[in-house]
């Protein structure tokens, strides 16, 4: 019996707001809060609410045979939390009927698992915890960031504890292969891959509102005959896209709602059964494995990672905000904490790709007017925040040294009040003179360490 | 195809922007092999390059019969005209012209710059030009800027072949609003009679459309290009210290100079190793110099006064920054200029160039902190710098004036039928 296994992706960064190179060093809020209450508004009232109604009616009507996996970004859970509450209800709603998964993905929706290894591991944890605390349930199954994924990548995840990694079903990758298997990584243990199907995905995401398509219009029964029409033993179809094909890509007067709401009657009629990736997993052995070196993505024609860091602006931008990584680990301060998550969306470097100047790539720099508009404003924020890392661990101070000296003041309280406990008990057991000169070494220990704290 | 154009400036001798564009539009054109033009300038020097079109002297064109005999002609005009062609052309007058001052020629000598008497010079061509009109061989009039307008309509009458007339600015955009009423009836009147008019941004077709009236199906834009730069190599940066942000150019009401001063305020306030230089001439330099003063940052702005030729080359490639604040600048084509010498460039929305750049940051003129922000970028992060230097060269690189010419060439056959 085939499965179709569907899923859906939600993200979005956190805009800045204009910051112009004077307001460096003096002003540290970043975000241009109305813009984004009124884009997840916007999003909220046109897609995820509607959607997420579709959705549960059609696991109610379809008796839970239809399912679906969401991969939310913990940025996108804040901001749902913050400004459309009722859009985290409905999706715990979703959750209970026990037909919806959730995937793991990097909290900030960043380029961590390319850049920076720890922040990597820190911040799918993070993710995990947030969507367990939400939903109630641990993420297996792993969707990276635009679905950024390599060998490499494939192998961190795995130690992670996941069972099984959706990747883009790039021809780069698959060569004669078909997407519509299950395969696994070379190397890593047992992690099963899921390759996307693109070609049927964008034929919902892209095409389904596309007047000059040939196949216009889309109708469920069509669709399900494309899935049913592949050869018998490809079992898997994995389809998946940005949760905005429901009601903003499609508008729901494309019909996008009853296409969705027609589908389980279609499929379950040609014996076609829906299943959640982890579900897949379980149920299909892997074919195969699929190997890359170089990472690919779903973004644009040549599914790679020149959307996000393909250009010069791109390069300097990453790599000067990954380079303090380490030193804002090290920090307990939250508002640096803070920023450096929401610094991190991978949506920040996209805004600045050139490619659409010379390409047929689809110009997105979001609420800028040019990639160099973007960069701008990024760097701008970028040099202020790496000021305020700065200022609290100066760069002249090699990481292992500032490691030392952090230690130093961690244990310098429980420090003083063991050497106060032993001073007690010197006064209480020596005679007077000799606890005299007992204090002084206490003393000099205390000062001691107040000098390296000085210094810190 | 036979054209026949009138014009005011053409190289070498030039004083704005008009000159560089007549060039290098019927350079281009000249590329398409079956396209003959005939250029009417008032007053060339005879060392213009005429090896793809022809150039008729305004001042050489008889018009008014005097009886001369060949020697005498060629003695005189020959440098410019062969005696031939005057004789061709006075046989041709079916006017009296008498009441114009002529020479012992029957010529008029024209400035050929923009004289105090620059309505009379205007009408002055207008006649020349029934005489060029008459003498015909040509399948279509195509008209440069404003001045030349009167003697395209009088041409179109004369002939009965279409007129095309192509606008590099209009009087909106040279006075900030403050519409010389006789320059406007001059302008509207060839838009009026033109049966094509060439705009050379959208922002240009624009004013035409709304401020003159103009039916929007027969007004076309056909941006300018940029002559490409035959010794690259020679222009170099030399390192220096500090960083250098240029204006260049005429330091008048309309090209904004004021925002630049702002804005190099703005800068020098956060960032060090940083100079301004504001090279040219005008009638605001003493207010410039008056404002930088008073803002307190003289000791980092220069001015160089005026600079030609190659010293304007030289300027652009030393500067790590190039900025256009025009208020209102129907084409702009210097900022070609900067980005083919690898010089990161700011213009105004309100420049029409800006319509066909990519690399190139965009901002309106008067909003100067967004000006300050895109100066502090480019010399404090690399690779602004770097990618605004490299994909703004090899952008500038592919607009070429063939393809200009091709879009003219298109209009020609579209308004003759052909």
């Amino acid at each position: 019996m085939k499965s179709i296994c569907f899923f859906f992706q939600l993200h979005q960064a956190l805009q800045l707001k204009r910051y112009r190179f004077f307001e460096i060093g003096n002003d540290h809020y970043y975000y241009n809060d109305f813009a984004d209450e009124d884009a997840i508004r916007y999003l909220a009232d046109n897609c995820y609410l509607p959607a997420n109604r579709t959705l549960l009616e059609m696991i109610h009507s379809s008796n839970g045979k239809f399912k679906v996996a969401f991969a939310i970004s913990g940025v996108m859970l804040e901001q749902l939390e913050q400004y459309a509450p009722e859009v985290i209800d409905s999706f715990k709603e979703l959750a209970q009927t026990g037909a919806v998964e959730f995937l793991g993905e990097t909290y900030a929706h960043g380029l961590s698992s390319i850049y920076d290894e720890n922040e990597f591991k820190a911040q799918v944890q993070e993710h995990s915890d947030r969507i367990h605390d939400l939903f109630g349930q641990r993420p297996t199954t792993f969707l990276n960031t635009e679905m950024i994924y390599s060998d490499e990548i494939g192998a961190l995840i795995s130690k992670l504890g996941f069972k099984g990694a959706i990747m883009e079903g790039a021809k780069a990758v698959l060569g004669w292969k078909s997407p519509n298997y299950l395969y696994k990584h070379p190397y890593a243990g047992n992690l099963a891959l899921l390759p996307r199907n693109s070609g049927m995905s964008d034929n919902i995401l892209f095409k389904f509102s596309d007047w000059g398509w040939d196949q216009f219009p889309l109708t469920a029964e069509k669709y399900i005959g494309w899935v049913s029409a592949t050869p018998e033993e490809e079992k898997v179809m994995t389809i998946g896209m940005s949760y905005n094909a429901l009601g903003l890509n499609n508008r729901p007067e494309s019909g996008i709602f009853d296409f969705m709401k027609a589908l389980p009657y279609h499929a379950l009629m040609q014996k076609i059964s829906f299943a959640t990736p982890s579900e897949i997993i379980e149920k299909n052995k892997p074919t195969d494995t699929l190997s890359t070196g170089e990472p690919i993505s779903w973004a644009d024609e040549e599914k790679d990672l020149t959307a996000f860091c393909g250009n010069d602006l791109q390069y300097e931008a990453i790599h000067k905000l990954y380079a303090v990584g380490e030193r804002v680990r090290l920090c307990t301060d939250k508002g640096i904490k803070y920023d450096w998550m929401h610094l991190q969306s991978c949506d920040h470097f996209y805004y600045m790709s050139t490619k659409h100047f010379t390409g047929n790539a689809v110009a997105h720099t979001g609420q800028y007017e040019s990639p160099y508009e973007a960069f701008m404003n990024y760097m701008n924020v970028l040099s202020d925040f790496l000021q305020r890392v700065d200022e609290q661990y100066p760069t002249t101070i090699e990481n292992e040294e500032l490691n030392g000296l952090l230690k130093t003041i961690k244990n310098q309280e429980t420090k003083i009040s063991e050497l106060k406990a032993e001073v007690k008990k010197l006064k209480g057991k020596e005679t007077k003179k000799e606890t005299g000169e007992e204090n002084t070494t206490a003393k000099k220990t205390a000062t001691k360490t107040t000098k390296s704290t000085k210094k810190a | 195809m036979n054209a026949l154009m009138f014009g005011w400036e053409f190289p070498p001798h030039i004083l704005g922007g008009l000159g560089t564009a007549s060039y290098g539009l019927t350079r281009g054109m000249s590329l398409q092999g079956d396209m003959n033009i005939t250029f009417v300038l008032p007053h060339p020097h005879g060392d213009e390059d005429q090896s793809f079109l022809h150039i008729i002297s305004a001042s050489c064109v008889p018009i008014v019969r005097k009886d001369n005999d060949w020697n005498y002609v060629n003695q005189r005009i020959g440098n410019i005209m062969h005696p031939d062609e005057y004789y061709h052309l006075r046989d041709n007058i079916r006017y009296d012209f008498r009441r114009i001052g002529t020479d012992d020629l029957g010529c008029v000598n024209f400035s050929g710059i923009y004289p105090k008497n620059l309505m009379e010079e205007i009408s002055n061509y207008e006649a020349v030009a029934s005489v060029v009109a008459h003498a015909g061989g040509f399948d279509i009039i195509h008209s440069h800027d404003w001045l030349t307008y009167p003697a395209g309509i009088f041409a179109k009458h004369i002939s009965g072949k279409p007129l095309v007339i192509h606008v590099h600015a209009t009087d909106f955009d040279r006075s900030r609003g403050k519409v010389n009423p006789q320059v406007y009836d001059i302008e509207r009147r060839g838009m009026d009679e033109a049966d094509h008019i060439i705009c050379v941004s959208n922002l240009t077709r624009q004013t035409v459309i709304e401020k003159y009236g103009q039916n929007p199906a027969k007004v076309s834009t056909v941006h300018n290009a940029v002559e490409p730069l035959a010794d690259r190599e020679q222009f170099v940066k030399t390192p220096r210290k500090d960083k250098v942000v240029t204006f260049l150019g005429r330091i008048t009401m309309q090209k904004g100079p004021e925002y630049f001063v702002e804005a190099a305020h703005r800068v020098l306030q956060k960032t060090k190793n940083v100079r301004f230089v504001m090279a040219g001439s005008g009638d605001m330099m003493n207010q410039m110099i008056h404002l930088a003063a008073y803002k307190n940052i003289a000791d980092k702005f220069h001015f160089t006064g005026f600079l030609r030729g190659k010293q304007v080359t030289e300027m652009l490639a030393e500067s790590d920054v190039y900025i256009m604040p025009s208020v209102s600048e129907p084409f702009g084509i210097s900022p070609l200029e900067a980005m083919q010498v690898g010089t990161p460039t700011i213009v105004s929305k309100q420049s029409g160039c800006a319509e066909i750049l990519n690399n190139a940051i965009k901002i309106d003129y008067w909003d100067i902190d967004a000006l300050a922000d895109a100066i502090h970028a480019i010399v404090s992060y690399p690779a602004m710098y770097k990618s605004l230097h490299e994909q703004g060269e090899s952008e500038v690189n592919r607009i070429t004036w063939e393809a200009a010419g091709r879009k003219v060439r298109a209009i020609y056959d579209k308004v003759l039928g052909w």
